[in-house]
This record gives C-alpha cells, sequence and structure tokens, in this order.
C-alpha cells in the first residue's frame, strides 16, 4: 500500500464528500461505490448522498466539460463512476420516498445508434430527481407515443447526433400535434448538430445543449407547468 | 506539387496558392483526393484552400471558419466553392454559403458525396456502420482513437461503437496497405470490416461543376 493512499473509512463525512468530487472527477467507480456505502453506513440519506456527493460533483463535472477544461473521454469516465453510485442508490430512495422533480421518457430518434448524451442526460435528470423511462436508441414515433401513452411523463426528450435523423424530431412533434396531444407535454431535445433555431422551427420546448442545461432547463418548465395548472 | 503530410492537413491545413480563377475551399481531409482530381482533369484554374481537418472534432467552428476563408480571399478570385458537406453544423454551413452566395457540394458528410449521395441515401438501413475514408484510414489514430481517449481509456470503447455492428472503408484508392490498415481498425473497434471502393463519387462531379 502505498503511503499517500487515502483510506476514504477515515475521512470526515465533509472530508469524504469533498474526495468523491475529487474521485468523481477523475472517473473512479470502485472509490465512489465504496463512498456511497460509507455515507449510507453513516446515517445519510440516499437523498442527501446523491444530491451532495454525486449530483454535486458530477455538476463540477459538467462545468469543466462546458469551459472546455474536461473533454468527452472523462466525462463519460466521470459519469461510469456516477452510475456505480447510482446503483446502490437507486432503490434506497425509491423505499424512502425521496423527493421527485417529475417524470420524463427520452430516447434516440429513428436512424440514430448515437446515445452517449441521452444516457448522460437521463442520468443527471435521474440525479435531479426525475424519473426516467429510457426508450434507448432508434425510436419511431410509434414507439414514443406509445411509451408517452403509457408512461404519462412530464417531458418528452429526444436525441439525435447526425444531421440526417434530426429532422424525425419534427416528424414526433407533428404527430403529437395531430393527435392533439402535443400540449400535455413539454419536449426538450438535444443532439451535437441541434441548435436553438432549430429547437423553435420544429416546435419543440427547449434545446439543450449538455446534460446540466437539460436538468435546468426541465426543473424550470416542469415548475411552469405545474405553476400554471394551479392557477 | 510535393505531397503534403497528413498531419499538416489536419493541423494547419493548406494555404491557397494564389493562382487561378476559381478558389475552392475544403476540408483537409479532402485534400489528396482534391488534389488527384485536379490533377487528372488539368484544371489549373482551380486553387485550393484547406482548412485544418481537426475542425470535424468542433464542427461547431466550421462555419466561421469557412466565412472567414471566403471573406478573406473576395475580390482575389472570381468564384468560390465550398468542399464541405453539412458536416454536423445542422444546415449552418448552407446558410452561411448562401448568404455569401458561394455554392457547395450537397449532402450530409463526405462519407455519402464519395458513395454518391443518392447511392448512399439508398441504404438508409446501414445506420449502423462505421465509415472511413482513405484519409481516415491513415489518421485514425489521429481522429477516432486518440480525441475519443481509446488510449488512455480502452475500456471505454463499447460505449462509444456498441451499438454499431461494421465498419465500412470507403476506398478512393486501391492501396492493399489501406486495405489491411482499415480492417485493423475494425479489429480494434470490435467491428466487422466491409471494404467499398467508391473512388471519388461526386467530389469528381462537383468539381467539373466548379470547374465549368
Amino acid at each position: 500500500m502505498a503511503d499517500d493512499e487515502i483510506i476514504l473509512a477515515d475521512l470526515s463525512d465533509d472530508e469524504l464528500v469533498m474526495q468523491m468530487h475529487d474521485d468523481l472527477y477523475d472517473g473512479l467507480k470502485e472509490e465512489i461505490e465504496e463512498g456511497v456505502n460509507l455515507l449510507i453506513s453513516r446515517g445519510w440519506t440516499p437523498y442527501d448522498t446523491l444530491t451532495k456527493a454525486l449530483v454535486a460533483g458530477m455538476t463540477i463535472v459538467g462545468a469543466d466539460f462546458r469551459d472546455g477544461i474536461l473533454f468527452v473521454p472523462e466525462v463519460l469516465l466521470a459519469a461510469n463512476a456516477m452510475k456505480g453510485g447510482m446503483f446502490i442508490l437507486k432503490p434506497l430512495l425509491i423505499a424512502t420516498g425521496a423527493p421527485r422533480m417529475g417524470k420524463m421518457v427520452i430516447g434516440t430518434v429513428k436512424g440514430d445508434i448515437h446515445d452517449i448524451g441521452k444516457n448522460l442526460v437521463g442520468m443527471m435528470m435521474e440525479g435531479a430527481g426525475f424519473e426516467v423511462r429510457d426508450l434507448g436508441i432508434n425510436n419511431s414515433v410509434e414507439k414514443y407515443l406509445a411509451a408517452l401513452e403509457e408512461e404519462k411523463p412530464d417531458i418528452l426528450g429526444m436525441s439525435a447526433l447526425l444531421t440526417t435523423t434530426m429532422p424525425y424530431m419534427k416528424v414526433v412533434i407533428d404527430t403529437m400535434k395531430e393527435k392533439g396531444m402535443r400540449e400535455d407535454y413539454i419536449v426538450l431535445v438535444g443532439g451535437a448538430p441541434l441548435n436553438e433555431e432549430f429547437s423553435k422551427a420544429i416546435g419543440a420546448d427547449a434545446y439543450c445543449r449538455d446534460a446540466a442545461v437539460a436538468v435546468e432547463t426541465a426543473k424550470a418548465l416542469v415548475l411552469r407547468k405545474h405553476n400554471q395548472m394551479n392557477a | 506539387m510535393a505531397l503534403i503530410s497528413d498531419v499538416t492537413l489536419t493541423e494547419q491545413g493548406l494555404e491557397p496558392a494564389h493562382q487561378g480563377r476559381v478558389l475552392l475551399i475544403a476540408c483537409g481531409a479532402l485534400a489528396h483526393e482534391v488534389l488527384a482530381v485536379k490533377r487528372l482533369n488539368g484544371w489549373q484554374h482551380l486553387d485550393l484552400q484547406c482548412l485544418p481537418a481537426n475542425l470535424h472534432l468542433y464542427p461547431d467552428r466550421i462555419t466561421d471558419a469557412v466565412e472567414k476563408a471566403v471573406l478573406a480571399h473576395r475580390g482575389e478570385y472570381e468564384r468560390f466553392f465550398v468542399l464541405y458537406a453539412d458536416c454536423g453544423t445542422g444546415g449552418q454551413l448552407l446558410a452561411k454559403c448562401q448568404e455569401l452566395g458561394v455554392e457547395m457540394i450537397e449532402g450530409p458528410h463526405c462519407y455519402s458525396f464519395f458513395e454518391g449521395n443518392a447511392e448512399f441515401a439508398s441504404h438508409p438501413d446501414e445506420f449502423t456502420a462505421f465509415y472511413l475514408t482513405d484519409f481516415l484510414v491513415r489518421q485514425f489514430d489521429a481522429f477516432v482513437w486518440r480525441p475519443m481517449g481509446l488510449d488512455r481509456h480502452p475500456q471505454l470503447r463499447d460505449m462509444y461503437f456498441g451499438n454499431y455492428t461494421k465498419l465500412v472503408y470507403q476506398a478512393q484508392t486501391n492501396d492493399p496497405a489501406l486495405d489491411v490498415k482499415a480492417e485493423e481498425c475494425a479489429r480494434r473497434l470490435g467491428l466487422a470490416y466491409e471494404r467499398r471502393f467508391t473512388g471519388y463519387g461526386d467530389l469528381a462531379t462537383v468539381m467539373a461543376q466548379a470547374a465549368g
């Protein structure tokens, strides 16, 4: 054992949380899993463990990605580490009735197999307290609509990486309009070739540049929707 | 003209020779092919400027870089022709070219116009294929392996490529050494391999329009 190796169990709660932020940044999955188990064993609620240790850590990762300090490989490693922590926390969150922000159905559009960004968004949305049903890749309009009917979510999220597949988002939104169900859902879109202008042109509610923006946009629009319903 | 190195084309691009009536503004990844078509046809009035091929790692920067190149040489040439497809700009490059009054090659990306846009569009079910061209086979490590961090974190490979089923090498030339390397690229990515000779496809047709 190296002299400078950090023993997570020897750290105070505050030190441990700071160390977990560092470990998330460095993509150290096993250390994150150990940290989560330690916090839970010390009586932390699953919700506090999630938000203060994991989500706060991923927020730093997201900010550094946005600022060009971190790149996709490092973000993926961090996400993989967070996934390890989430796997432990998910059943505990359900069992303890942690606060829920809303529900989202998310998927990559038909003809497109790219899911890295979509997976990151799904994970960060779960971290922010949303229940997420992930439809995976290559989704037809029928599959999206069936999931909406089944799940009755607040949000539909669609992702595309290709210039050739992003127009399919409009097919989905137009079909929702035809069926008179467009206004029942918040529609968020994202993917490398998209932009704000495209999002407006196809009739989405918002374009989300990255996972952090998706979470903030989702929270704001869900809150607005609930306020409108209660007005 | 001496052979330009792929590293130069990747990182710096190619300055125009300031000779000719028509300036082609192309991706550095197309330089060898554009110069080959020009040489084969004797189109001395076509000049070529290449932007660094590694712009493809940041598609949101392509439109501004093309605009800057056009504006820098306004008045020097009778016509400009942009040899980029949409290349992940989400229609912004086309809109900018229309605004600038310059033409550009059609298609979503070079894999499409090398095969021929019509032919490429005829197999929409091939969306689980990962494409490489001659340039990308030669520069596989610089464009795929290292930017994706696979040299440092090989465990990420399946997060990137788990949904792909095959690597299609679109060969512009018949070069057995490139075939071997392309097959090796497929093996490294854990994908099935297919070689497809395309030649220069729509690139040659478009260059003929630019030359006319």
